[in-house]
Parts: structure tokens; sequence; C-alpha cells
């Protein structure tokens, strides 16, 4: 069974679930669980949820300390620029414990944090910062793009015995669609073919999967027939399923909010590059957001941030560049 | 947040044990024969250990008073100079030699090296080396406990330069509200790597002792002298069973002596380290200061005094003394002969 959801609710879905099945999680952020009230709470009781204060390398390394102990910690970071103040937490502790002791311990941590928050929150709160955590070998890093997978991926991720940032667009959060209900896990480290197409494989990341399915709608009127391809989990990347689509179409339009040297399409793009060199028929073309930090006005922020159009448009050059060198 | 065994751990007596004092200093000299064979293995054997690494000699007393309140199933979660504490807790010494050698029989296998040893089985989960941060970690261990609910403390080590961290403001005031069983001892052991502690801390520069940092928590703060491991054992014990009665955390300034340098020099490959004088001569030329401490060394101490009250007889810490070197060197000779591990072993571990 499954029925509609809203993509921020799907996530809580899966926290409460997996609080449910398993006493050993517990869930800790600022400005959450304030007063009795609190639904998590009256469920779970003050042990396993728990109010934090602004510390957020307190709060991501008891995360670490916990897990290396017996527990599986979820910390609320709100928004992923607040990890950035405790990047040492993130990226050279909790990754390194299980490696630095010859696999003798696990740290099963999640830190879920929104991003991208392109809604007027101007320069330091409207970022995409994943590029920098998907290259730390034994971090995951996942990146849902609809409240089916936001289920799944946090289920997934709760379970999992390594540290994963899970990070949720902020503009998908009124987002409906589909869940399944009770248990539901999508496996990380998994790419999904969100609609299968023939002649350009479109790679689109969190937000920008929307973007590029409206894009491919629009395109298929044109005759152009448009695979898009969601990755999920950033780290693992499942570089096997994008470089076989793009095999498959010759064609590569990576889409990613994040500036064009900090986006994962960049990565993706240098996997595209040595793996699957012979079938391309065009240059990759990356779609990524300005060279610029967020501006605050609305019509700056939109001339920043990839949009349909854009994507339209890149896809159309490198249907072109085939005719052309044809 | 209520807990459920309040037993009063066996330390809040304090009558003097004649066996425990005498576990004590063969704990003591367990540590300083290893360190002071590490340190002679950057001359004996160069280029055995790389990188950086960093001992515990003059810290005695502060591990091993500490420790002893210690109960089967805390947690222990030093820094990363971490030699002394799995000594303590039973890690075998063969394989910890193996690991600051980075050998295949290492306690990591080689993964970690002397800056990160772990052994788990002994509720020691490891450490890191960027100074601070594992105050957090054991913090999060305290979470564990108070969650389990099963009476475990944690036992939390950092330096004085760590108590300049955000992280440990930050942990701090989290085990204050949360109440956690955890016990942090400050080891002021007078030099945040290179500087003297009274150029870089507030409360020493205002003449106030350290432990007054857990005024700023609400949270009960104590300073001892940390070369004398009864006084260590003492005022611990009255912070583990505060912690194990639900009543949450306390910071405890153990005021000792760090008796080598930081570390050994840093050197570029293939130039040669190891050892340098203590920062007291080499940086600041105070030979005085270095040899006053000197005279206070925890180990030398307890031996006078255990001699002096006939808790041990010359000939009965003798034996204590070469069974720990024996201990030592067949260690030091196992790591030597331990192979290197296979290159493509890299690659395991990453993920669990």
């Amino acid at each position: 069974m499954a029925r509609e959801m809203m993509y921020g609710d799907a996530i809580a879905a899966a926290i409460i679930e997996e609080m449910q099945r398993d006493p050993s999680v517990v869930f800790y952020g600022q400005n959450m669980a304030m007063t009795e009230r609190d639904p998590m709470l009256k469920r779970f009781g003050r042990e396993r949820v728990r109010i934090a204060p602004i510390s957020e390398t307190a709060e991501i390394g008891i995360g670490i300390g916990a897990a290396l102990t017996g527990l599986r910690p979820i910390v609320e970071l709100w928004m992923s620029e607040f990890m950035l103040v405790a990047f040492d937490q993130v990226i050279n502790e909790a990754p390194r414990f299980r490696y630095m002791s010859g696999g003798q311990v696990s740290v099963p941590v999640v830190l879920k944090a929104g991003y991208g928050f392109c809604a007027g929150w101007a320069g330091q709160h409207s970022n995409c910062i994943y590029h920098t955590m998907m290259g730390i070998p034994g971090l995951k890093v996942v990146v849902p793009s609809t409240p089916a997978d936001a289920k799944g991926l946090m289920a997934a991720a709760i379970r999992d015995d390594n540290p994963v940032v899970y990070l949720h667009p902020y503009m998908l959060t009124l987002d409906k669609g589909e869940v399944p209900d009770g248990e539901y896990l999508v496996p990380l480290g998994v790419a999904d073919i969100k609609r299968p197409g023939k002649d350009v494989t479109i790679v689109a990341v969190g937000w920008m999967v929307t973007k590029a399915l409206a894009a491919a709608e629009r395109l298929s009127g044109e005759g152009v027939s448009v695979e898009v391809v969601d990755p999920r989990t950033l780290a693992p990347l499942d570089v096997k399923t994008i470089v076989e689509s793009v095999r498959r179409t010759g064609r590569a339009v990576l889409v990613d909010q994040a500036p064009r040297h900090s986006s994962a399409a960049a990565v993706i793009a240098g996997e595209i590059a040595e793996h699957a060199f012979g079938s391309l028929k065009a240059p990759v073309r990356m779609v990524t957001a300005l060279d610029t930090p967020i501006p605050y006005s609305e019509p700056l922020e939109n001339f920043v941030v990839p949009n349909e159009e854009k994507i339209v448009q890149a896809v159309r050059s490198v249907m072109a560049h085939e005719a052309v060198a044809a | 947040m209520p807990r459920k065994s309040v037993k009063k751990s066996p330390a809040s007596a304090t009558k003097v044990d004649h066996a425990l004092v005498q576990r004590m200093y063969t704990q003591m000299v367990r540590i300083r024969e290893f360190e002071e064979a590490v340190k002679r293995t950057f001359i004996e054997h160069p280029g055995v250990i790389r990188g950086h690494a960093h001992l515990g000699d003059g810290a005695e007393a502060s591990i091993v008073g500490a420790l002893s309140t210690r109960r089967e199933s805390d947690f222990v979660m030093p820094s990363y100079r971490c030699h002394g504490y799995p000594i303590v807790l039973g890690t075998p010494l063969r394989k910890m030699m193996a690991e600051v050698f980075g050998r295949k029989d290492g306690l990591c296998q080689g993964f970690g090296g002397s800056m990160h040893l772990a052994d788990p089985s002994r509720y020691f989960p490891g450490t890191s080396g960027i100074i601070g941060q594992s105050i957090a970690h054991a913090t999060g261990a305290a979470l564990s406990a108070q969650v389990k609910n099963d009476g475990q403390i944690v036992y939390c080590f950092f330096g004085d330069g760590a108590a300049k961290q955000g992280a440990f403001f930050e942990s701090l005031n989290m085990a204050a509200i949360w109440k956690l069983p955890i016990v942090y001892v400050l080891e002021n052991n007078q030099y945040q790597a290179y500087t003297h502690f009274s150029l870089e801390d507030a409360n020493a520069m205002a003449g106030d002792p350290l432990s007054k940092k857990a005024d700023a928590f609400s949270i009960p703060g104590a300073t001892v002298d940390g070369t004398d491991p009864m006084a260590v054992f003492r005022i611990v014990a009255k912070a583990a069973d505060r912690a194990r009665a639900g009543k949450g955390p306390s910071l405890v300034e153990t005021k000792f002596y760090r008796l080598s340098a930081h570390g050994n020099v840093i050197t570029v490959p293939p130039l040669p380290t190891q050892f340098p004088e203590h920062e007291a001569v080499a940086v600041y030329g105070n030979k005085k200061e270095f040899e006053h401490w000197k005279s206070k060394d925890p180990v030398a101490r307890l031996r006078a005094r255990l001699l002096k009250d006939r808790v041990l007889t010359e000939a009965s810490a003798k034996r204590i003394e070469s069974s720990a070197r024996a201990e030592i060197e067949d260690a030091v000779q196992f790591a030597l002969a331990s192979p290197a591990p296979a290159p493509e072993e890299a690659l395991k571990y990453v993920y669990a």
C-alpha cells in the first residue's frame, strides 16, 4: 500500500518507523521537541528525543561517540551550512574511526540537513556543499529527490553502519508523491532512472531532478527522448548506472544546483570522460549554478540557479552538436 | 534522569589499600617502560616509527589514579597521547607496540599507529588526533551509557591545550544539560604542544586553576596533584560516584608535567627523527623548571613513598620493574618480527 505524502512528512515517517523498530535510534537537534506536545517526544520520550544547544561540533561529535558505543543517532542539523562550523567532525572524524581502528569499530550516525534553500535566504543559507563530502572515503552522502526516496533512503541511512550525510533539498519539502506504507528501504549507492529515454542522458541531483523531468517532458514535444538519471546517493556514486545510460544515449547533460567546480556534476563528468568517451556523440554539458554566491533578490537568484529553460537549451545544444558534426 | 544502580565505587574508602597502591605502582612502571621503549626505538631502529608519536611519561599517576576507580565496562576515551590507557586496561603490549611500529599484528593492523590505538573489546573505542575533538566523542559515549542505563560511565582524558577548543565548551555544556555520566579529566601537563599554558589560558593568566572552567557549566570542578596517584584516585572517585548516581559530569584537573617533548621532531623523510629536548629547555631555555619537575617524577616519587611506608621492599620494587622491562622488551621483539601489512590491505575497512 502507498499513499500520497509530502516530502518532509516522508522523512519524518521513516524516522518514526525506525525509532519504533530499533531502541538504539536516538534523535536530537536544535529547536526541536521543545514542548511536551511534540509528537516525537510523546512517542519516544526525553531519553531518545532531545533538545541540543547551538553547538554543532558537540552535536555531531556526540553523535559519533554515541555511534561508536552502540547507539544509532540521527542529528538534526537543519541547514547543511551549519555543518561547516563543525566540518572537522564531519570530514575528519566520523569517516576515519573505522579505518584507523583496522575495522574494529563503526560509526552508524546520520547527519540530517536541508540544503539549497533558494527562497531569498541569500549568501549563507542557500548553498550546495555536497561536493566537499562526496570525495571523503568512509562517508556516505544521500540526496533524495522524491518523497518515496526520502523515506526509503532515510530508513536505509539509519540502518547503515557508516556515517551518512542525509541532505534534503529544502525546495522539495512540500512536494507530494506516492510513498509506500510500512517498511520501505531504498539501498544506498544505487541510482534510479527516473525517466527512460534514448537520445540524451540527463544526470540531475536533488531539486534539479524535478527541473530535469519538466525539461524532459517539454523536449519530448520536440521529438527528443530524454533519459533522467538520479544518482540518489552521491557517495558511493553509482557510476555504472550513469555510464551505461550515457553509452546508450551517447549524450550527457549534467544538472546540478551547485557552482560548476564544486558540483557533483564535475565529478560525474570525469567518470563519463574516462568510461564512456567512445560512446559520446557530443561534449558533456554541465548546467550548474553560476560561479557567484547566492544573491538575495529574486531576479538575481533566478539568474544564478539552473532552471528548466537552461536545461532545455543545453539538451538542444548537445542534440545540435551531432547535427553539425554529421 | 534516574539511574538503576547507585552503588558507590570502592574508591570511596579513603584508607590506603596496600594491594591497590602496589597495583598502581606496577601499572605506572609498565606505562613508563613502554614510553621509554618507544623513545629508544627512534635511536635503536630509525625509521621504524613513522609520523608523530606522543608519550605519556609524567602522566602515569593521573592515568593510573583515575582508572583505578573504573569498573569493568566503563568507557575510556583519551586523546592521541594514548599509550598509557590501554596498558592499564590490559591490552596486549605486543599488539600495541606492533601498531606503533605499523605492523600487521598491530592492534589496528597498522591502520592507526601511535596516535590512533583502539581496543573496543576493552571499552576503548579509539582516539582523535585533532586536539579537543575527542571530548565530544567521549560525551557521546556518555549519551550511550545514559540511554542504555546499565551503570556505565565514561572517563574522558584530554590536555590543557584541548581545554581551549570549542569542542570542550560545547561538550561540557551538553553533558551538563543532559546530566551525562562522564568524568572529564583535564590533564594539565603544562604545555600545549610547544606553548606553556600560562601564555594561552585565561584562568592560568589570572592565577586561577584550570578547573575553574567548570564554573561556566555549573558543575563540580577540582584541581589535584597529578603526580600523586592516590590523590587523583580519591578525587576522581568522587566524580565517578557522582556520574554513577546520575548527577552528571565533573571536571578534574590533574596537574603534572609532561616529561618528554610534545612529540618526536617533525622531519621530512629520509631525515631521521627522534625526541628532542623538552620544550622548557629547547624553546624557553628554562632548565631549572624542567629539573624541578623532573624531581617530582610521579613514578620515582611513588616508589620512594612505598619504600618509606614499607608497602614495598627494594627487592619487590625491583621485581616489578624488571618484570615490566622484560614484558616491554618482549613486545618490542614481537613488533620488530611482525611482518608489514600487505599493500592491498589498504582498501579494507573504508566502509562497514
